[in-house]
Formats: C-alpha cells, structure tokens, sequence
C-alpha cells in the first residue's frame, strides 16, 4: 500500500491521446498496446483458420476455388481447387501466431505490464526502447500482411510455403510476397531482441531493495529466462533467413545443392532457433499460471525454487534438441538417438511444475474463479500436449507421426490451448487491475466453457486422424478421414464464436463492467507487489520505491 | 510528495523517435523488396534516410540527457548490462554465418552419396598476405583504443584518449579500405563470383557482414573522437565510449575467427 498512499487517486492525466498511446515511454500503456494490437492480429489469424476448417468440414474442395474463394458453397458453380490460397493461409496463420499473437501478447503485453511492477521498478530499464519494439513489432505486423496481400507464387498473392519456410520452396516462389515475409520476421525478430534486452537489464538492475534473485516472483522469473532464449535464438533464426533472402535475390546458393548449398542446413538453423521459440512461447504462460493457481487454492506455490530451477532448466534444454523437428530427414541413428534422449529429458522439468501446480492445489481452499478455470484449462490441455510429445520424441515412433495430424495435434495442444490458456488465464486475472472494472463472472465462465469444449473437439480427433494416416497441410483428403474432419471442423466454429464472445466480454467489461477499484480484487494470496497498487495504477507507479515487509511474505525461502 | 520521483532510475518523458524510426524501418523494408524487384530504390533510400535521422536525433538527446544528470550510477550500470545484451545477441548472429561456414567446409556436398555438385576450382587466397596484413591492424587498432581507454580511465589525459581513438579510427578505415581492395582483386580480377557457389556464398555473408560492422564500429568511434575532444568523457562517466570500446573489441574477436577459420583453414 505503500504507493497508493502517494497517490491516491486523485492523480489526473494530463497526456494528449496521441502523446499517450503513440509517443509512450510508459511499460503499463505499452503493456496494453501489445494486447490489443495481438488481440487484432490473433483475431486476423483465427479467421484464416475457420476459414480452413470450413474447407476441410467434408471432403473435396468446396470454398477455395480458382475461380474466387466463396463463403457459401455452390453445387452448382464448377469449382477447381486453389491449393495455393490454401497454402498462404497456412503460412500466415503459423507466421501470424507464432511471432505476430502469442509472444507479443505474453512477453510483450504482460510481460511490459506486470514484470516491473512485480520487481517494483518505476518503469522499465529503457522506457524509450521499449516502445520502439512495440512499433516495430507494428511494422513488422504490417509487412506480414502485406505479404499476404503481395505478388507471390503460383501467379498468385501470397507464400504458400508453411511458416518455417523451408528451401526450396521458399527461394523458389515467386514474386516479392516471400521477401516481404522474410523481412516481416526481420523486424519483428528486432523487436523481441530489444524488448529481451530491456526484460534482462529492468530484471538485473531494478529489482526493489531485499529482493534477491531467489525471491523474485515466479512470473518475473520465467519473462526472464524467456528474454534469455530470445536474445541468443532470435539472432540466429535472422542469420537463416537473411541467407533465404541472399539465396533468392542476390544468386547466393547457401541452400541450394546446385551451387553446392545444402536445404537441410536450412532445417537445422531455423529449429536451433525454432525449439527454443516453443518456451518463448510456452513460458510466461508457466510464470501466470503459478500465480493464479497460488491465489485461487488459497497456498503459496508449492516448491518455489524447484520451479524457478525448471524454468532455467527448460530454458537451457530447449537449445540443445532442435533436431528432434526433424528426425526423418536422413541424420545418423547416433545423432537421433541424442535428440530423442535429449528431448526426452525436459519431459523432467515441465514434470516438476506440472507436479508442483497440483501440490499447491493439493489441500488448498480451490476457488473456482473464472482465471482458476483457464488455469485448470491449461494444466490439463498442458499435459496431454506434454504427452503426446513425448510419444513423439521417440525418433522410431515419430516415422509413422511425422507430418501427420497426431502432430497438429501435439503442437496445438501445447501452444494454442496451453499457451492461449494461459493468455486468457491472465487476461481474466488481471483485468480488474489494469481496467479497474470487474468482467461478469458468468461470462468468464461461459467463455471458459465454451473455448474448452470447443478447443477439445477441434484437436482431440486430429490425434485419430493422425493416427489413421492423414498428413497434414493438405487442403483436401479421402472420405475415410471424413467423419473426425467434420468434428474438428465444429469445435473450430465453436471455439471461434468463443472467441467473439470474448471479444463482446472485454468491451462491455471497460464500458459497462462493475467498477473494482480494490487494490486486490482476489485474496491474500495474490500477494506480489502489482497487487498493492490502485486498480488502475496510476500513470507512474513505485515513486518511492516499496519496502521489504510490502512483498516479501516467505522471508524463508 | 505526490510526483516527485524518489529513486535514482531514469523515467522519460513521452517520444517520438520510435514512432518515427519503425515507420523509417518499415519503408527502408519495403523499400528494399521494391528495390531487389528492380521497381524503385526510392522507398528505400527514403526509409533508410529517416531511420538514419531516427538515429541521430535520438543519441543526439541520450547525449544531452547524460549531461543533465539524467545518468545516475544505478543508470549506467543498466546501460551497460544492455550494450553487453546487445553484443551477445550479435554474438549469435555471427553464429549463423559461421555454422554455414562450419557445415559446407566439413561435410562438402560433393562428398554426399549420389551428389552430382562438382566443387568449382577457383583462385586461393593466401592468408599470410592482404589477410594478415588486415588481422594486424584490427588488433593494433584494438591496442589504440585500450590505449584511449586507460588514458582516460587511469590519467585522466584528455590528449592521449584523443590520439589513441584517432589512430585506432584510422587504422579501422584503413582495415575497410584493405577488405574493399580484395573484394575488388577478388572479384575483379580472380575470377570470383558474388554468390554462385556455396564457399562464395559463405565468404561474401560472413566476412562482408562482419566489413559491415566494422564500419558501425568506425563510426561509433569516430562519434567517441568528436564527444572526447569536446570533453564529454570523465574517468568516472563515458558509458558511450565503453560500449564503443566493447564494440570494437567483439569486431576484433570475429575478425580473429574468421582469419583462422575462412582464410588460414577454410582456403
């Protein structure tokens, strides 16, 4: 409470509009221009894949046509499959999510917001910088459609090559759609390596005084080590397609086997990047999960050093079995054979949370409150992706799963329900602290409901479909698969109207909602520093920088 | 009380400089892809211009902040935590450049079973001449810098900081002007391509992205030079000239890897 007695409430901002959101040196307004700005992307790219779930709903191709794409399909119009727009939404929704919705939104959003104030910073270590990263993540996003909307292969707009872009198929396709691409991840890899910086100089220099590293909260922690994989993976991943791009427009031959390149090569840079990107994602995710599920079960998080060690451990696994991405493109049994054990071993880590989570469940008061649900969401969808993974990393099993739907299925259990779980876990924590209004709880709920179920039937069948064979990235399949298509195809509208609903729930919330202006809307236990901040915080928080006994409240560990 | 900032960190007013230089970025990028479709250089030289002028004004204002005190200790000490950050991000960057390298020349593709590539035969550098020559004076001019720095640091000698950043500026010059001179020999004259084959390819990314840093290192240097003649750096305060010296000192490292790896072992 320390801050709040400076302030009180009566603090009255005297910024312009463009002043506040367009020239912001503020990490809690930039928090909230990457949530919204990833919320729109994410709604762009959730779009694409409605639109190819509708698609993939029956056998044959029925929407994407060359002779226009059509919403309503028509029997009675002849329609000639258009693999390549099939192809470009595929791209641009991997490319969209993965670098444009999910890190922005985790790292960039709450990341900015809520890691300085749980260090009790004033703001970040280079307030200046952060907001450059946050515009160029805009300009990056603004390249990334442009792709889309460019000249590219096929005598068509857009890539259609699958986000990792892969040699040949991607020196090879026309037009300029591909560079656009290329230097849409440029900018955006620019911007997460400044923001990884300023994470890593704010964690190291500003923490409040008597916070050692071994006290800092479990959030800050996993933004922290996040920064670290960005910082030295990102880097490499520009190396690998700055020599894409030399390779299509300047003659290079780094990946081309006529000039004695090698498309393989290609492969290994980009998942050296790759592997540690998926706890770029995954981890924030971790660090909102443990404060909800401590908050909601009424417990400090069980086991706070083992946790803080599995994200370190999580983090240093992750750069050392990118391989395992590519098992089946000819390596040696002695090199599959390190990536699989390799990759088996962080199976021990996430263990050690998964476990920890439920201990701190266990014999807690378990409140079941909107974030707890996401949080309980996430554990379980969390964990079967996790398994599922496992089973993959076998190198013996992954010849009969690779580039199957059991895959899609793998990876969209781990990122788009564990670390979209996560994402929404957080939003509803937090709402009433950044917005000072309170979202309806049955709402919360109903969206909670319906995503879960709708996210669940989207994917789970993907596992039969992949088991039965069907490989992905194809816009159309025999009738065999048609029954789990259809299925998934439903969960995918369901999880979509979801996902309007949501949208409906956040604007009614900062319009109409309950005013919560309680420091802590929640219980004891939500006991980090952002929570004795008034609900909103004001412009500038911990001018006086807060005091030991105002956070620490486990001097034990 | 209320507003008054009660900590020694640095809380800035609002800016538009990264407004303005991601909107240069992205005209430079875009710029670029019209350019390489032989559409218009224009865009680009135009984003190129305002990142340019981004960059100016926004140092030009990190310089007149530090002279106003904004740079307490505490401030300092994240400047430089960020510019060590920054270097080790470059660190993996060259890191790509250098796995291709390691790759190709390891495990060549003509080596591959059913491989039809023939690796071309081409004129061999030999390391001990124009490389070494090179190698020899990136070091030096690493020696002139410790030298400023120490000058600095240790005597507070205004006049020794100044010539030993000059000589080492001159020497980085002159490093470029060598490595410009082989391209052109290379290229020129020894039948080399720009690109074409995979040791081209290789050679041209890593050594001309590392030319390229070194000119940033000259520049940066040359800034160093123009703020220490006019008094800028203190024994205590010269965080610019440090993360320059650091700079250089990592241009310096690469260099050193890329002599024994590319000319001496790689030709």
């Amino acid at each position: 409470m320390a801050d709040a007695a400076i302030h009180g409430h009566d603090h009255h901002d005297e910024r312009s509009f463009f002043t506040r959101w367009f020239m912001s040196t503020n990490h809690k307004d930039i928090g909230i221009l990457y949530l919204i700005v990833s919320a729109l992307v994410g709604f762009v790219s959730v779009a694409f894949t409605v639109y190819m779930r509708l698609e993939l709903m029956d056998p044959g191709v029925q929407y994407m046509c060359m002779e226009g794409a059509r919403f309503v399909a028509d029997a009675s119009a002849t329609c000639t499959p258009n693999g390549h727009l099939w192809n470009v939404l595929i791209t641009a929704h991997g490319i969209l999510m993965m670098f444009f919705v999910v890190i922005p939104a985790l790292f960039g959003g709450f990341g900015n917001y809520f890691m300085p104030l749980q260090i009790g910073a004033p703001d970040m270590a280079f307030p200046r910088m952060n907001n450059l990263s946050f515009w160029l993540y805009v300009a990056g996003t603004t390249l990334a459609v442009c792709s889309v909307l460019a000249p590219g292969g096929n005598d068509q707009l857009g890539s259609g090559v699958g986000w990792v872009l892969y040699p040949p198929l991607s020196t090879n396709e026309g037009g300029f759609s591909m560079d656009l691409a290329i230097f849409a991840v440029h900018v955006s890899g620019a911007s997460s390596i400044l923001g990884a910086i300023n994470m890593i100089t704010t964690f190291l220099n500003m923490r409040a005084p008597g916070m050692t590293l071994f006290k800092v909260p479990l959030f800050s922690w996993s933004i922290f080590v996040t920064s670290w994989l960005i910082l030295l993976s990102l880097p490499v991943l520009a190396g690998a397609i700055t020599m894409l791009l030399m390779d299509r427009n300047f003659g290079f031959t780094f990946f081309d086997a006529a000039g004695g390149g090698d498309p393989i090569l290609y492969q290994h840079i980009l998942w050296f990047f790759g592997h540690p990107e998926v706890y770029i994602i995954i981890l924030p995710g971790f660090g909102i999960i443990s404060h909800v599920i401590a908050t909601f079960a009424r417990k400090p998080v069980f086991g706070y050093l083992p946790m803080v060690w599995a994200i370190i451990a999580i983090g240093a696994l992750g750069f050392v079995v990118w391989a395992h991405h590519m098992y089946t493109v000819g390596m040696s049994l002695s090199q599959q054979s390190y990536f699989m054990l390799a990759t088996m071993v962080i199976a021990v880590p996430t263990g050690v949370k998964v476990f920890s989570w439920i201990a701190t469940m266990w014999g807690g008061s378990v409140e079941f409150k909107t974030p707890m649900l996401w949080a309980f969401g996430f554990l379980f969808l969390f964990t079967v992706g996790g398994v599922t993974g496992i089973v993959l990393s076998q190198a013996a099993v992954d010849r009969y799963y690779h580039d199957t739907y059991y895959v899609v299925a793998h990876f969209h259990y781990v990122m788009s329900l564990g670390a979209v779980f996560a994402i929404f876990a957080g939003i509803y924590f937090y709402l009433p602290k950044m917005s000072g209004r309170m979202y309806p709880e049955w709402a919360g709920k109903l969206h909670f409901w319906a995503m879960f179920i709708g996210a669940n039937l989207t994917f789970f069948p993907q596992h039969f479909l992949g088991r039965q064979g069907m490989p992905r990235r194809y816009i159309d399949y025999p009738d065999a698969f048609a029954y789990w298509n259809e299925w998934s195809s439903i969960g995918a509208f369901l999880s979509f109207a979801s996902f309007i609903f949501f949208i409906g729930v956040i604007v009614w919330t900062l319009v109409w909602g309950r005013e919560s202006r309680a420091a802590n809307p929640w219980n004891e236990y939500a006991d980090t520093l952002e929570w004795t901040l008034p609900s909103p915080p004001p412009e500038h928080t911990f001018e006086q920088l807060p005091k030991q006994e105002d956070w620490d409240k486990a001097p034990s560990h | 009380m209320a507003n008054a900032k009660n900590h020694d960190f640095h809380i800035l007013a609002p800016s538009i400089w990264p407004l303005l230089g991601a909107v240069g970025g992205f005209a430079m990028l875009f710029g670029a892809v019209l350019w390489m479709q032989a559409i218009t250089p224009y865009l680009f030289l135009a984003g190129l211009a305002l990142v340019l002028y981004v960059m100016f004004a926004w140092w030009s204002e990190v310089v007149h902040e530090s002279h106003i005190g904004d740079h307490t200790p505490v401030v300092r000490i994240g400047l430089r935590y960020g510019f060590i950050l920054f270097i080790m991000s470059e660190v993996m960057f060259f890191a790509a450049w250098f796995w291709s390298f390691f790759k190709h020349a390891l495990y060549p593709m003509d080596e591959y079973a059913g491989s039809e590539y023939i690796a071309p035969e081409f004129f061999q550098v030999d390391a001990f001449h124009l490389p070494l020559i090179n190698t020899l004076l990136l070091l030096l001019s690493g020696c002139a810098v410790t030298w400023a720095h120490h000058a600095l640091v240790h005597e507070n000698n205004r006049r020794d900081l100044i010539n030993g950043l000059a000589i080492g500026i001159f020497f980085g010059i002159l490093f470029t002007a060598l490595q410009a001179f082989e391209y052109y020999e290379l290229l020129v004259h020894h039948d080399w391509t720009f690109g074409g084959d995979e040791f081209f390819s290789n050679f041209f990314m890593a050594t001309g992205f590392h030319g390229f840093h070194v000119i940033i290192g000259t520049i940066f240097l040359t800034i160093c030079l123009i703020r220490a003649i006019k008094g800028h750096f203190t024994p205590e305060r010269h965080v610019g000239f440090e993360a320059a010296a650091w700079y250089w000192h990592f241009v310096d490292v690469v260099w050193l890897f890329l002599f024994f790896a590319v000319y001496i072992w790689g030709l």
